[in-house]
């Protein structure tokens, strides 16, 4: 299990998959003031939901490198002829991509609140989110990898799978650092979160069961 | 023989993409023994071969092993930014055992410095065999295995199962090529 983890943090660092999703969080950090204006108490007000929604794009950007390659090239055959199920290789996964992009984007999000002149006490708020929410992203996003692995151009229908279920999440991530926001959303939050952690592994071994026959 | 059978296939159907392949196939595998699986293109060996790797459930029929089994089929599975010597240790490691048998066996032993990118197909073949071979599966599963071989290595494949055989192991490979397995029952798909 902890090799299956350790290779899933190696193919991301050397393949682009934990690099990629911080960068373009940054990106879209940076650009936001740009098409907004230098109006610091409307960024202030709106640049936490742009994070949040920069947050949930990102995490989708990896989507057809977690699992199609190892479809394709028989790893995931290779692991199932040596007995470890596939729920075990999508826990692992799950693991390893939330890794690979919760923590890089929570470090990040300090200087893209810096950009977005957000008040240090929205910023504390959105960490916390981005703790508890993170994990449900990568969850959703290793679901629709695993549909998606096997057909062809998934980028357009991962997105169009992934949107309509990371809804909640955006809205109780936007909603915690709203002024005034209330704790609420950070439990509603956290428990959409699970959720989706509980449900990937599953949902993702019976998809990759699926896709052999 | 009255060896316990390593994997016995009992009256086993396949169906692909709603096209029957072939129906109430049985077979037995004992320790020592082997099975070639021939026939042309598209008639299912490569199905059969997943079938009995427990990858692909029967229509019909019961597929029963007793042992641990290696698969060397198309699929390389190796990451292509790793060293061979890494990449294959990687298995040999979920496997508990080590790489450098099969890489001695396939004569692969001086490229294990090389990413596996840069292999050709070949070499490649030979290590999925090599994989194989380092696994300690008495059960092996050979999906085209001389496929892209040169002479050397199909003498090396030879030698392989032969002495995989000689230590109680069994073999079911699928081929269009001939293979060196004397004594082994012949499944001629049609």
């Amino acid at each position: 299990m902890s090799a299956l983890v350790l290779r899933e943090l190696r193919l991301a660092a050397t393949g682009g998959n934990a690099s990629l999703p911080v960068i373009f969080f940054l990106l879209v950090a940076t650009l936001f003031p740009f098409a907004v204006g230098p109006d610091a108490p409307l960024l202030a007000r709106t640049g936490g939901g742009a994070l949040w929604m920069a947050a949930l794009l990102a995490a989708l950007l990896p989507v057809d490198r977690l699992v199609e390659p190892d479809r394709a090239s028989g790893v995931l055959d290779q692991l199932a002829v040596r007995g470890v199920s596939e729920e075990h290789v999508m826990l692992a996964k799950l693991a390893g991509h939330w890794l690979s992009f919760g923590p890089p984007l929570m470090l990040a999000a300090v200087p893209a609140a810096a950009l977005m002149k957000l008040p240090r006490e929205v910023l504390m708020r959105l960490e916390l989110g981005l703790l508890a929410g993170t994990p449900g992203l990568a969850a959703l996003t290793l679901i629709v990898a695993a549909l998606t692995a096997g057909l062809r151009a998934t980028g357009a229908l991962a997105g169009l799978l992934m949107l309509p279920l990371a809804v909640p999440v955006l809205i109780f991530g936007a909603g915690l650092i709203e002024q005034g926001g209330n704790m609420g959303a950070l439990k509603l939050l956290a428990a959409v979160s699970l959720l989706l952690v509980a449900m990937a592994p599953f949902a993702g071994g019976a998809a990759i069961r699926t896709a052999r026959d | 023989m009255n060896a316990k059978p390593l994997l016995k296939l009992d009256q086993v159907s396949c169906v692909r993409g709603g096209r029957l392949l072939f129906e109430r196939l049985s077979l037995m595998l004992a320790p020592g023994g082997a099975a070639l699986v021939t026939g042309p293109n598209g008639v299912g060996k490569s199905s059969l071969i997943r079938l009995a790797a427990g990858l692909l459930r029967p229509a019909g029929g019961h597929v029963g092993r007793v042992c641990a089994l290696a698969l060397a089929d198309e699929g390389l599975a190796l990451d292509p930014r790793l060293t061979l010597g890494r990449a294959l240790g990687f298995w040999a490691r979920i496997d508990g055992t080590r790489a450098e048998a099969g890489l001695e066996a396939m004569g692969l032993a001086r490229l294990a410095q090389v990413p596996v990118r840069m292999l050709s197909a070949g070499q490649r073949k030979r290590a999925t065999l090599a994989r194989a071979i380092a696994s300690g599966a008495p059960l092996w599963l050979l999906d085209e295995p001389a496929n892209g071989l040169d002479g050397d290595g199909v003498e090396r494949l030879a030698s392989a199962m032969a002495g995989h055989r000689a230590k109680g192991g069994a073999i079911l490979a699928a081929s269009h090529l001939p293979l060196a397995l004397d004594g082994a029952a012949i499944v001629a798909l049609a």
